[in-house]
């Protein structure tokens, strides 16, 4: 099972932190809900929970819970540009088909 | 796919219902938007990666409006048509406007409450100005921030009295944004640097941008923060600084023949370029041609100073003086925050922190400091950040009160009450079978409504008609988080009610609440003299009123001798209150209430009896 994070990712999510001033790292996750029945989760972490995995890369620590992980192996995050806007980006092998605006995803 | 931003922990939101939220900083010249994502505070860019949107719009004859730096592209060739710094418009009569800022090139149409602007697609109201300003940093951030936006915090200047801050409101809703809060521009410098968490004590906001300065001493206190004092000069800034560069390579040159417009405008862009490129080095070499003349050498920092000099300490007498009315010590000033393009002038800095003996925080970008504040408290309200402890609550600038009898004002909400806030107050009827009360709506601290500023009138009617002093009117002043006041009148006994939304009909001019502050301190002695005098002359006449009408109710009761000493004594109250000598008239209701009092026990002895007659003792 693995996560990985590009370069660029990984870079603003250091200075993320480092700016915030406190976290252990970045959380991904996956919730039931939206359109297409599931949406990605991406917050700051502060305290480790149960059952959760901790991919390191680059310095960045990557916390998934147990029941996210199922549906994000292989997974890839990207920070990209696009055109004003800017943000990440999942790249999520298991994910078969998205709502129309991209925010939730079917597996 | 869309983008997505980290989250603070437990804070993910659902596909659609992101919370996104903007600061907005709608300047004078410039106007700057900023947005906090992943946890960060930016300005964010165009998409010519500019961070500032110049505050100009203009009005094309094919019914095109451009804004910003297309707009400012055409000043030069339309200027009737191209609205610049509108903000100094923006809730404003035409007689504050042709006072302030004189020859404008522009035609004003004067309202009943505001001005218009004559333009080649009619006439166009500053508010509508400023949200064409508005519209294009909200669809940029949309455009940015890939969703629709919850809300916006805007920042208006700390002296901006009530009727500017409406018009910013209304700008804004026309714009299609959803004000959140509006804060007072120091007040989001200081956030911008973290001084409202788990500080306490005074902080002095130092804002030298291009065309004004102001100086504001804030106080720090459980999130809230107080303007203390605000100052300035509307006419210096860094504009100024540019001006005296080229009066002295003019001088310098012996050039002393008029110039052609075009000529000034090539030397103000030198002086500019020369005044930003001394912040790194030491002396900058130029090569100008005007009006056939070429015009070279080279300038030093040390020219600089001396040029900018009386400048700088302008700003610096201002501070003093802002420090004086918020009563308060260059030792016990905390942090001093610089905003402002102008503050990146290294001798600013060096002077600036001499005066206050302190080094001046300048980390954060002087010209988006104010956004970015304002951006973090935007981020606060929509709820992203739950379990912060920032929780900023702004002040009334002036106090809020009513007008009561004799024309004095009864203030509701003091001074620097932290809004929002509702305070009510009970009124009575003055004279018998009154049915109607006359609302008179008043800021400002002194005690005279002659020297307050009137914001708004209405009348209760329908007063169940009673004996003076018997029907209770409340009065509730209602100001929301905005500072936006409503006024609501009920008479209690019949529920009858009124209420007013107070848009006041003209701006104060600009330093006018920093007058009315001090000049209710200057003054506060006459003030309470002439109040005690006001108060002495409305109870005399109450008292004469009500002694005439029991002597005509109770005329058989009177004792003749007794009618003349009361006669004699109403005659001398009467003359007495003619006069200004509170005192005198003071004596002359004792000495009237002291010859009446037998007539008035007796008076009540009869009233008892009259009630009793007929009832049983058990009764009684």
């Amino acid at each position: 099972m693995a996560i990985s994070l590009t370069d660029a990712a990984a870079d603003r999510v250091r200075t993320f932190l480092e700016n915030r001033g406190k976290g252990l790292g970045l959380r991904l996750g996956v919730k039931t809900t939206g359109c297409s029945g599931l949406a990605y989760v991406l917050e700051f972490v502060d305290e480790l929970q149960e059952g959760d995995t901790v991919f390191e890369h680059q310095d960045v620590k990557v916390i998934i819970d147990a029941k996210s992980l199922v549906y994000l192996d292989g997974t890839q995050l990207d920070f990209v540009k696009n055109g004003l806007n800017e943000g990440f980006e999942f790249t999520n092998p298991n994910q078969k088909d998205e709502c129309g605006c991209g925010e939730s995803f079917t597996v | 796919m869309a983008l997505l931003q980290i989250a603070e922990p437990g804070q993910s939101t659902n596909p659609h219902e992101h919370k996104l939220a903007i600061g907005i900083d709608l300047g004078t010249t410039n106007s700057l938007v900023a947005s906090v994502r992943s946890g960060q505070a930016n300005v964010l860019p165009d998409a010519q990666g500019r961070y500032h949107l110049p505050s100009v719009v203009h009005y094309g004859a094919n019914r095109t409006i451009d804004v910003g730096f297309d707009a400012k592209a055409n000043a030069e060739n339309d200027p009737e048509n191209t609205i610049v710094s509108v903000k100094r418009f923006l809730g404003r009569g035409l007689k504050d406007i042709n006072e302030t800022y004189g020859k404008l090139p522009y035609t004003f149409v004067e309202k009943e409450n505001t001005v218009n602007l004559l333009t080649s697609q009619g006439e166009k109201n500053p508010i509508q100005v400023s949200a064409e300003i508005l519209y294009v940093l909200k669809t940029q951030a949309e455009q940015t921030l890939g969703g629709d936006l919850m809300g916006a915090v805007i920042t208006v200047p700390a002296h901006f009295d009530d009727a500017q801050r409406q018009g910013t409101k209304d700008a804004a809703q026309l714009a299609g944004i959803k004000v959140l809060r509006l804060i007072n521009e120091p007040t989001a410098a200081a956030v911008a640097y973290g001084l409202d968490s788990g500080q306490e004590g005074i902080v002095a906001i130092y804002d030298l941008g291009g065309g004004t300065f102001d100086i504001s001493i804030l106080r720090l206190n459980k999130g809230v923060f107080e303007v203390l004092s605000t100052g300035g000069d509307t006419a210096l800034g860094g504009d100024d600084f540019d001006g005296k560069i080229v009066q002295r390579i003019l001088a310098n040159a012996g050039v002393t023949e008029e110039l052609s417009a075009k000529s000034l405008r090539k030397l103000a862009d030198l002086g500019r370029k020369i005044k930003e490129q001394l912040s790194d080095v030491d002396s900058v070499d130029f090569n100008i041609d005007i009006e056939s003349q070429q015009l070279t050498g080279s300038f030093s920092k040390a020219d600089f100073e001396a040029v900018i000099a009386d400048l700088v300490k302008a700003t610096l007498r201002s501070c003093r003086r802002a420090l004086k009315d918020a009563d308060v010590e260059k030792e016990q000033i905390l942090e001093v925050v610089m905003v402002g393009g102008s503050t990146r002038v290294p001798y600013v800095r060096e002077q600036v922190k001499a005066f206050f003996g302190k080094e001046p925080l300048t980390s954060i970008d002087p010209d988006q400091v104010v956004a970015i504040g304002a951006s973090i408290q935007a981020d606060l309200l929509v709820g992203n950040k739950p379990d912060s402890d920032m929780l900023l609550l702004d002040v009334t600038p002036l106090s809020l009160g009513l007008e009561t009898m004799g024309g004095l004002v009864e203030k509701v909400i003091p001074r620097n009450t932290t809004i929002p806030v509702a305070r009510a107050q009970e009124f009575t009827t003055y004279k018998d079978g009154q049915t109607m009360m006359a609302i008179h709506v008043l800021q400002g601290e002194r005690e005279l409504v002659d020297d307050c500023r009137s914001l708004a009138r209405f009348v209760l009617k329908g007063i169940p008609p009673l004996t003076a002093g018997i029907a209770v009117i409340r009065v509730t002043f209602n100001i929301d988080a905005d500072g936006l006041l409503s006024v609501t009148a009920l008479e209690k006994s019949t529920g009858v009610e009124s209420s007013i939304q107070v848009k006041p009909s003209y701006g104060l001019e600009q330093n006018e609440i920093a007058d009315m502050i001090t000049a209710s301190m200057t003054n506060a002695k006459e003030d309470i003299q002439a109040r005690m005098l006001r108060e002495q002359q409305i109870d005399a006449v109450r008292m004469m009123e009500a002694l005439e009408t029991a002597m005509t109710e109770d005329n058989a009761i009177v004792l003749d001798e007794e009618r003349v000493v009361i006669e004699q004594a109403i005659e001398q109250l009467k003359q007495a209150t003619q006069g200004i000598d509170g005192q005198a008239i003071k004596q002359a209701i004792k000495n009237l209430d002291d010859t009446s009092q037998p007539f008035a026990a007796r008076r009540m002895e009869n009233s008892i009896k009259r009630a009793l007659t007929g009832h049983s003792v058990d009764k009684v």
